[in-house]
């Protein structure tokens, strides 16, 4: 038997695609910002922080790592109205793939702050600086700059389980495609095309994020 | 209109949970056996084989699982093979598992000091020998940790197999929480299923990475 292969009808829609990616590297954008936040917050909670800090820390990281993202997803978006909190797909997406990589980020930059060599906090004591300062000036910056291409790893993870999201109608990449597929009925094409353009999306992330690293997020003053 | 009592919901969960239970450990075996052969074939020096496969580990990894599904439960049925959510699901999870157990074990592999390889070819052992008597068996020290690891994340991955429409335990709350109106009690308890099943797994994995490297502290 012979398979006909018709990438035409889903070429043409291609801003369709493009818009999906778009949405895709912006939520990613968005989640990344906020979750490496709560990532630094956390992992001080973690590694510093009071008992009870820590302990809910703890419980918040291993509740997300043990859970599957979708289930996440479908939690804040079905299941919190019941609770009286609505959602809109675009903050529920937002929501809870900054929660997800929020728990991730945790772990690797407790990693990372943990390794830091017990005479540099010494030295940051020795110059008067305050805990704060020490924090945000000593060990943070190297901290990072070790823990980086983990940290780069697991936003492109969260980036790929964004496909998720297209499920509760988040006009990113997966529904995309899906919209395609339900105009022309080219269903393999249009997801062939769909997982093409997220493998270009992971390399391009990847290529962006080691080149913003040493330069904006853990270079210049702070860096070891 | 049926009411749903806590046990009910809780019960119908469960037994949903099985079938969550009998796809990972479908798709950690497959993807286990299959993951060694690609091993094997790798550290084969082969140059066509190791870019190959090299590929295909990029390839699923570089792609969300999601896509993964979508492609195989529509690429079979483009060969004129009528497709279960069934057998599309243990495929994709399948492949999905042997790509990245076969990177994982390489990077064990790797671990091994290259030494090893040089004295056991010294002493005129053939590949097949070197790797089962040699090799392998100090790679497989180090790899426990990481595989049992991952299996936490192939038990999460089969929640994405809810979506092409195979009731397991995501598909089962999202159906009952429709049929109850309850969808925060229904998907709390989702959850905490879940929790229930890698948690432990999550801290056994834990407690033997610690174990490997209580020597280097």
């Amino acid at each position: 038997m012979r398979i006909a292969l018709d990438f035409w009808p889903v070429l043409v829609q291609w801003p369709l695609l493009l818009e999906g990616a778009a949405w895709t590297l912006g939520l990613t954008a968005i989640a990344t910002l906020l979750g490496s936040g709560i990532g630094i917050a956390c992992a001080w909670a973690r590694a510093k922080g009071p008992r009870p800090l820590r302990w809910a820390a703890g419980v918040y990281v291993e509740l997300i790592r043990n859970t599957p993202f979708i289930v996440q997803l479908f939690f804040i978006f079905f299941g919190l109205p019941a609770a009286g909190i609505k959602l809109t797909p675009l903050t529920a997406s937002i929501l809870a793939m900054t929660i997800n990589l929020g728990a991730y980020a945790t772990e690797i930059i407790r990693a990372g702050i943990v390794a830091t060599p017990r005479g540099q906090i010494e030295a940051g004591e020795s110059l008067a600086l305050s805990r704060v300062q020490i924090f945000f000036h000593v060990v943070l910056p190297p901290a990072l700059k070790r823990v980086w291409p983990a940290l780069v790893s697991q936003i492109i993870i969260v980036m790929l389980g964004s496909a998720v999201c297209g499920q509760i109608s988040m006009e990113e990449l997966s529904h995309a495609a899906n919209l395609i597929q339900s105009r022309n009925f080219r269903a393999f094409e249009a997801y062939i095309l769909a997982t093409l353009v997220y493998l270009g999306l992971a390399v391009l992330v990847r290529r962006l994020l080691n080149w913003v690293g040493p330069r904006f997020v853990f270079g210049g003053r702070g860096g070891a | 209109m049926v009411d749903f009592t806590l046990w009910d919901i809780l019960r119908n969960l469960l037994l949903a949970a099985r079938w969550t239970i009998v796809l990972s450990l479908i798709a950690f075996i497959g993807g286990g056996v299959m993951g060694l052969v690609l091993l094997v074939l790798r550290l084969g020096r082969n140059r066509f084989a190791d870019m190959v496969i090299g590929g295909y580990v990029q390839l699923f990894q570089g792609t969300p699982l999601l896509m993964q599904l979508f492609l195989l439960y529509f690429g079979i049925a483009l060969f004129g093979v009528d497709t279960s959510p069934w057998v599309a699901a243990c495929m994709a999870l399948t492949l999905y598992t042997s790509a990245y157990l076969t990177e994982i074990w390489r990077g064990c592999v790797e671990a091994v000091p290259r030494g090893q390889w040089e004295a056991s070819a010294s002493l005129a052992l053939s590949f097949g020998q070197q790797l089962s008597h040699i090799i392998l068996p100090q790679a497989l020290k180090i790899a426990v940790p990481p595989t049992v690891g991952f299996l936490v994340q192939v038990i999460k991955g089969t929640a994405l197999a809810s979506v092409i429409g195979f009731v397991e335990l995501t598909k089962a709350g999202g159906m009952i929480a429709n049929a109850t109106y309850e969808p925060l009690l229904v998907y709390g308890f989702v959850a905490l299923i879940y929790f229930a099943i890698c948690f432990p797994i999550s801290l056994v994995a834990g407690s033997l990475e610690r174990k490997l490297h209580v020597g280097q502290r």
